[in-house]
């Protein structure tokens, strides 16, 4: 017996919440739709919201149900629902409700245009349990619709943040630095600050994914190329508010020195997470649609695709020469973004060295003094004792 | 909400939470809003609160599952019954449990 709190708090993401062994499953991310109402210049993913094969291939809810009832039953604790647009979904608000009757926490990804005041009561009365996540992608209705290419998206938008504010919902948004809203970064955070509902700090999306479907919708890559910042922009927005982000980024380095050497899959928290996407189709990673990474869940189950095949696929090693002697030794591997997913989108392999996430982390180690300039990660010969070195 | 626990009265989990068993723990998890005093976390137990909460499920007044308590543990009555009484009062104030009479 305690004599002390009987009842213990805990955020479900706490590792101190489970004595014995980790569930299987602890985080789900589900696309429920590649669609979306917007047509933003620098996504990954987006199909038109009208797309009917698109919409035809979708899991239905009774689908989604079941799913959610597997993951929970494995032990999972939170849930993405994100897409496209996840509320373009006329059965949102029913596969929201199931997964939180199964005690399920929910982060919500939305654009906000779709927010009706009945849904932002829903959320209000059974509340996600965490801030639901709003892209805004401008402050003005110029800037805002020179993104996302949707004229009307701006109020919209506003009105959908004004009801989750008036409901008392928590969100927080995020922007994006392209080209019509690069100078917005600063005005957007002090905006922010003062909406009722607010938590936290706006993220801003700076370093672009290509299409990870590499189809036809990939014809966008020049495009979303185009608008991604170089080495020397990303630093300098980093440290727009001082050299915190600077310091962070050399002790996140030492502390993850040493090289992949062979090792594909380097990201942390994946080890009990996974994704599906809108037809079924279990992930590694959203990003990570490679086919020989994909898993059917309609011709297997969950636990056998976080059992089996995730940890089998974790233990891929890579074959690129260049990645070997490049990425397999680099010290800067927690700087930088270089993942299967990436070389995916870029290269159509899962290990093949992305050039400009590569630069954007020689940058980065640049900035923290950890490199000189022109000198190459790689060629470091004692990774870990470098990534101690201070200015 | 001051009210309390009643050694009479029979408590059981509320309809606001949902009660999840993960690994061995016991995780409350708030359905409805304005459970705990901060919506983003979850709650689990010691293992003597977990001990309690298995007997709590409105089916007998809490009286008896002192008595049934004490029938497990090697502790003194007076003791034991302040601590089941103190894990109650904490579950009822935020809202996991409810009176059921
Ligand atoms: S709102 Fe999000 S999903 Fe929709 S087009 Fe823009 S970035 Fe893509
Ligand atoms: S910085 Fe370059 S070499 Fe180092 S891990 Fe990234 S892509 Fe590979």
């Amino acid at each position: 017996m305690s004599a002390q709190a009987y009842v213990r708090k805990v955020r479900s993401g706490e590792s101190g919440l489970w004595k014995s062994a980790k569930p299987a499953l602890t985080r789900l991310d589900i696309e429920l739709t590649e669609r979306c109402n917007n047509d933003c210049l620098h996504c990954a993913v987006n199909l038109p919201a009208g797309d009917i094969e698109a919409r035809g291939s979708e899991w239905t809810a009774e689908r989604w149900k079941t799913l959610l009832t597997e993951a929970a039953g494995l032990g999972c604790l939170v849930v993405r629902l994100t897409g496209g647009e996840p509320l373009l979904r006329a059965d949102f608000e029913e596969i929201y409700l199931h997964a939180r009757r199964l005690g399920l926490r929910v982060m919500l990804f939305t654009n906000a245009t779709l927010i009706t005041p009945r849904l932002a009561r829903l959320l209000k009365d059974v509340p996600p349990l965490e801030a639901v996540e709003v892209s805004v992608y401008g402050l003005t209705k110029e800037t805002c619709e020179a993104v996302t290419r949707v004229s009307g998206s701006f109020a919209a938008c506003r009105r959908g943040l004004g009801l989750l504010g008036e409901n008392g919902v928590a969100f927080t948004v995020k922007g994006a630095v392209l080209p019509p809203t690069s100078r917005e970064a600063d005005a957007l955070e002090a905006w922010a600050a003062g909406l009722p509902g607010h938590a936290g700090r706006p993220a801003f999306a700076m370093l672009f994914d290509l299409r990870s479907r590499r189809d036809e919708a990939a014809k966008k890559n020049k495009a979303i190329a185009g608008l991604r910042q170089g080495g020397d922009e990303f630093v300098s927005f980093a440290r727009r508010h001082g050299d915190g982000a600077v310091d962070e980024w050399r002790d996140f380095c030492a502390r993850s020195a040493g090289g992949r050497g062979d090792r594909l899959f380097n990201c942390l928290p994946m080890g009990s997470s996974a994704a599906v996407d809108p037809y079924g189709r279990l992930q590694y990673c959203l990003g990570l649609r490679h086919p020989g990474t994909v898993y059917d869940l309609a011709a297997g189950s969950m636990r056998e695709a976080v059992t089996k095949f995730l940890p089998r696929l974790r233990e891929t090693r890579a074959a690129d020469p260049a990645y070997l002697e490049r990425c397999g030794r680099c010290f800067l591997k927690g700087l930088c973004e270089q993942c299967p997913a990436k070389s995916w989108a870029e290269h159509g392999t899962l290990d093949t060295p992305v050039e400009y996430f590569c630069g954007i982390a020689h940058a980065q180690a640049v900035a923290a003094g950890l490199l000189d300039w022109g000198e190459k990660a790689w060629t470091v010969r004692d990774g870990s004792e470098r990534a101690k070195r201070r200015k | 909400m001051t009210e309390k626990i009643d050694l009479s009265r029979t408590y059981a989990p509320s309809d606001d939470v949902v009660v999840r068993e993960i690994e061995g723990e016991i995780v409350i998890v708030p359905l409805t809003s304005g459970i705990g005093d901060v919506e983003d976390e979850c709650f689990t137990f010691d293992e003597w609160g977990r001990a309690v909460w298995s007997k709590i499920d409105g089916s007998r007044p809490l009286e008896t599952v002192v008595q049934e308590l004490l029938d497990e543990y090697d502790a003194p009555a007076g003791l034991l019954k302040g601590e089941v009484v103190g894990l109650l009062q904490e579950l009822y104030e935020r809202r996991m449990i409810v009176d059921k009479g």
